[in-house]
């Protein structure tokens, strides 16, 4: 199973196992960071699992689509390599993936 | 002797599950117990009538947290009972199972029954309600079982959204409104036109304006939707989606202020005391709408009164004032491939600007009151969702004009 490694808000690390086909919003959640709000639980249309993704991960990654894009404009902490984990899908490529948890707005 | 927890949570729904989580989250030390009606662990409601009815997603992804992370934060259950009764002198519960729950703190956060037909034949088996997962199953199973005309009753988001996904799934729909227009309570009137010809054009047939008279059936299983004018709809299943009914009972007849839904002031709480209510069954004097009391039914009202509360609870415990509910209000609804985001509430809007062109199926309605920006519904426009919603906050009243020029941001309107 690819891991993936999660940095929370307050900079603690923790490698978890994230099924291939689950979201990293999923994988997040699931594995019990209550930071992770999620709210619209995934369907892109708030902006409540924002991550950073890791500088050399970020090509993997991919940039963010049309909608994505424009709902991580309303956070106030919008970097360049923001992303809404809910839409990164988990795959073997992107085994060992590091992201951290963006501050709440 | 009865089981007490510091804080006792009544319902385990969107609300329910985030007023535990921030507890913790806020440092709370104290016991916790949540009370659920159903049998399983909060999840994510939104998306019974969307990607779970559709089967695009199973249940174990709706969960909100796994099991083993309320076991972790110490977050006790006692699900598949409810509370009957509350004596708030005691601090007591009252529960189906029989058992007395003793509180330190009570969080009422119970949501709502579906609101019923109360005509002939609404007890009859294959009419159906969309608000739990039990009843999304059941729907399912009777179309497994083959069940191929359907009917809608109620074009409120539930309705829609249920008509969406079933008339993908390929089965015959009808919709029935029984006032002039669809999303009558929620929208204006650009919007609901909106989605009435999108339902039409994917093969709803949709009807505003008709009353059901009675539900017909073979003595067992429905039937049929007889109309007020005497014409009868085949129907192999309905689905009721007409509002719900707050599930305050107990609190009201233990002496809580409330008619519809139990009254809250701005820290969400009820009239009794060490007695909080978070929200669809809250009712509050809300600042987006004027200062009107009203409930608000979203996952986004639930959460957020949630977290309220659990604030309010952490600060009462080091004696500091808590912090008042003044989170934004928002909403979103998938049909089809059409995703509404909302924002504001719109409830006294004089005037109404159109964004865009409804027939580019993109486009945002922004409702106004006095010249003051109340609300936004935008469709396939989320840069004006996520721009406009600051137009809300900041309660702007931005030149007509402009804001009629879809190609204006609306961060420039500010």
């Amino acid at each position: 199973m690819p891991k993936l490694i999660v940095v929370d808000r307050a900079g603690n690390q923790a490698a978890i196992e994230a099924r291939e086909g689950l979201t990293v919003m999923e994988a997040i959640r699931d594995s019990g960071f209550d930071e992770m709000l999620a709210l619209c639980g995934g369907c892109c249309s708030c902006a409540t699992c924002h991550v950073f993704v890791d500088e050399h991960w970020a090509e993997a990654v991919g940039m963010p689509g049309g909608d994505e894009n424009d709902l991580l404009d309303a956070s106030d902490h919008r970097g360049p390599r923001s992303r809404l984990s809910c839409q990164i899908a988990m795959a073997a490529a992107l085994d060992g993936l590091r992201v951290t948890i963006a501050p709440e707005d | 002797m009865a089981d007490r927890a510091d804080v006792v949570i009544v319902g385990a729904g969107h609300g329910g599950a985030q007023c535990a989580i921030a507890l913790r989250q806020n440092g709370f030390a104290g016991t916790i117990t949540v009370i659920g009606r159903e049998p399983d662990y909060p999840y994510e409601r939104p998306p019974l009538s969307k990607d779970y009815f559709a089967r695009e997603k199973s249940f174990d992804r709706l969960a909100i947290r796994p099991a083993a992370f309320w076991a972790e934060k110490a977050i006790a259950f006692k699900l598949g009972t409810e509370a009957t009764g509350v004596d708030p002198e005691a601090h007591e519960l009252m529960l189906s199972n029989g058992e007395i729950q003793g509180y330190g703190k009570l969080v009422w956060a119970t949501g709502g029954d579906p609101r019923r037909l109360s005509c002939a034949g609404s007890d009859l088996a294959g009419v159906h309600a969309v608000r739990t997962r039990e009843d999304c199953d059941r729907l399912r199973a009777d179309i497994d079982a083959g069940a191929n005309t359907i009917v809608v009753v109620g074009g409120g988001y539930i309705g829609l959204e249920a008509a969406a996904v079933l008339s993908k799934l390929g089965l015959k729909v009808t919709l029935l409104e029984a006032l002039p227009h669809v999303l009558a309570r929620v929208a204006g009137e650009p919007l609901s036109q909106f989605y009435q010809t999108e339902h039409r054009n994917h093969g709803v047939d949709l009807r505003t304006g008709v009353a059901v008279e009675c539900l017909e059936g073979d003595g067992h299983k429905v039937t049929g939707v007889k109309l007020s004018d005497g014409e009868v709809l085949a129907a192999e299943a309905v689905i009721v989606g007409i509002g719900i009914i707050p599930a305050v009972g107990p609190l009201i007849l233990a002496g809580a202020a409330g008619a519809n839904g139990v009254e809250v002031d701005d820290c969400c709480r009820t009239s009794l005391p060490d007695i909080y209510a978070i929200g669809d069954c809250a009712s509050f004097a809300c600042d987006f709408a004027g200062g009107q009391v009203m409930r608000v039914e979203s996952v986004q009202n639930a959460n957020d009164m949630g977290t309220c509360v659990a604030k309010a609870i952490c600060a009462a415990g080091s004696g500091e004032e808590p912090e008042p509910y003044k989170a934004v209000p928002w909403f979103w609804s998938n049909q089809y491939d059409l995703k509404l985001q909302t924002t504001g509430i719109n409830l006294g809007f004089d005037q109404t600007v159109i964004r865009g062109n409804p027939e580019d199926r993109s486009f945002s309605v922004v409702y106004l009151k006095e010249g003051k920006v109340l609300a936004l519904d935008c469709v396939n426009m989320v840069k004006d969702y996520v721009q406009g919603r600051k137009l809300v906050e900041a309660g702007a009243r931005p030149d007509l004009a402009a804001l009629a020029d879809k190609d204006r941001p609306l961060k420039e309107l500010l």
